[in-house]
């Protein structure tokens, strides 16, 4: 496959259908960025990106390289292959359009054209309707390059923004329709609203080794990868 | 939060026992408060909430979790829906806290976190599944099986970013009492979990009592 590279603009949204075998590299071109993310199965739209089955089948909390993102039949749409930040987000959702408006005004296409405050749940809800999918079809979504972490009382912080530059690959492991945008973090303190633009480049990936580190990762990986080869069996 | 209810049983005006692998679902009105109790200790009820009126508005644990700050939920917690609008509160909790970052256990997820053979085991997803099939009045369908509440269960996060399933801090007769916001649609699968050590590996029967608003509410 020839390579492709884009970026998306501070506040865009963005789908494909990826195949299996894809490589998507992200990368936080000025740090501090936020990338939020969405998967689904093309050819039964009902499979789509779990972020429980994921967190609690690798016992962690936060993604980063080594980590299988699972769908709710048990299944890996796509495996972090590599991240140079370590620490991201997928339980705190999007911001809306009262979010962002009581963090940093609102502004509008109308007067503001590219310039407005556009935020994730509408961006998702823009992409979903592509595909017939709408806020019901919206799980819980990955927030890349934003790290999550929580106190001894459960206390969520949105701490440590990426380092620009800060980059992340996945692999994908079966046909997924991926779903992203480029809008704040809903706990963002940000003084202005947060404009960062997201690096996006497609490639083929190197094929699965015995010494995968995804594959490697845990003994539920392992049995994750077992379920993609009976997928790809049938289908 | 510890917070214990000033409701009597014999005042409920509904009662059901739910048995390990069944599942609950019911309507409950905007002002009536309905208790979970974890009758034997341990238990696991996975729980989602629906708006009657609209069941694509339903509870969502990012909102909710976002808005309070906190990954636990506890008496004092609003629950959110997907729409960010306030569902119901956690009025009474002799618990003290509850998990809604583990999700329910599905046949699928079972492959993958136990063993490839458990696939045919009973799971809570599959309950849920049975649920939408067998009260289509409902109309909910599966895209509407979402992120839920795990009552009872403790899933502390570390500081490294680990997800812990420690041992359960509920026990026989502990409970959790939430006042809806709005007309909702409960749904339970009483967890028939036989996997993990978090309930001995032993899942056993909870109950679902509901209280009319107070007079003059």
């Amino acid at each position: 496959m020839q390579g492709y590279n884009t970026e998306i603009s501070p506040g865009g949204h963005w789908s494909l259908e990826l195949r299996r075998g894809t490589q998507l590299t992200l990368t936080d071109i000025a740090g501090g960025g936020n990338c939020g993310m969405l998967f689904y199965n093309p050819r039964n739209l009902l499979e789509r990106y779990n972020a429980p089955d994921t967190l609690k089948c690798q016992h962690t909390f936060k993604l980063t390289a080594g980590h299988c993102l699972y769908s709710d039949m048990g299944r890996i749409f796509a495996s972090v292959t590599a991240d140079t930040f370590g620490w991201h987000d997928t339980v705190c959702g999007n911001a809306n359009a009262q979010h962002v408006a009581s963090k940093w005004g609102a502004r509008d296409y109308q007067h503001h054209r590219n310039d407005w405050h556009q935020n994730g749940y509408d961006a998702f809800l823009v992409e979903l309707a592509k595909y017939g999918l709408g806020a019901a079809d919206m799980a819980a979504n990955i927030n890349w390059f934003s790290k999550v972490a929580t106190d001894a009382e459960g206390n969520l912080c949105l701490t440590s923004p990426s380092p620009a530059g800060s980059s992340v690959t996945l692999r994908v492991e079966m046909d997924t329709l991926v779903l992203l945008h480029a809008c704040p973090h809903p706990l963002s303190d940000a003084t202005t609203y947060p404009r960062k633009a997201i690096g996006l480049g497609l490639a083929t990936a190197a094929p699965v080794g015995e010494d995968d580190l995804c594959l490697n990762h845990c003994d539920e990986n392992r049995r994750g990868f077992a379920n993609n080869a009976l997928y790809h069996l049938g289908a | 939060m510890i917070k214990e209810s000033q409701r009597h049983v014999d005042d409920a005006v509904f009662k059901q026992v739910v048995d390990a692998g069944d599942y609950y679902l019911g309507k409950v009105n905007a002002g009536q408060t309905f208790r979970i109790l974890d009758l034997e200790g341990n238990q696991a009820a996975d729980t989602l909430f629906f708006s009657a009126a609209n069941p694509a508005e339903r509870y969502s644990a990012t909102d909710t979790i976002r808005e309070q700050g906190n990954v636990y939920l506890t008496a004092g917690s609003v629950l959110r829906s997907n729409e960010n609008h306030p569902m119901l509160e956690i009025v009474a909790d002799t618990c003290g806290r509850h998990d809604t970052l583990g999700g329910a256990c599905a046949s699928e997820s079972n492959t993958v976190r136990y063993d490839l053979e458990k696939r045919c085991m009973h799971a809570c997803r599959d309950s849920w599944m049975l649920a939408i099939a067998e009260r289509p009045e409902f109309g909910l369908s599966k895209r509407d099986i979402t992120h839920n509440i795990n009552f009872f269960m403790n899933v502390p996060i570390t500081e490294e970013g680990g997800l812990t399933f420690a041992d359960g801090i509920s026990g026989a007769g502990k409970y959790v009492e939430l006042t809806a916001l709005m007309d909702v649609l409960v749904l339970i699968s009483n967890c028939p979990q036989l996997n993990n050590p978090c309930n001995a590996y032993n899942p056993t029967p909870i109950e679902f009592l509901v209280w009319d608003a107070p007079n003059g509410v």
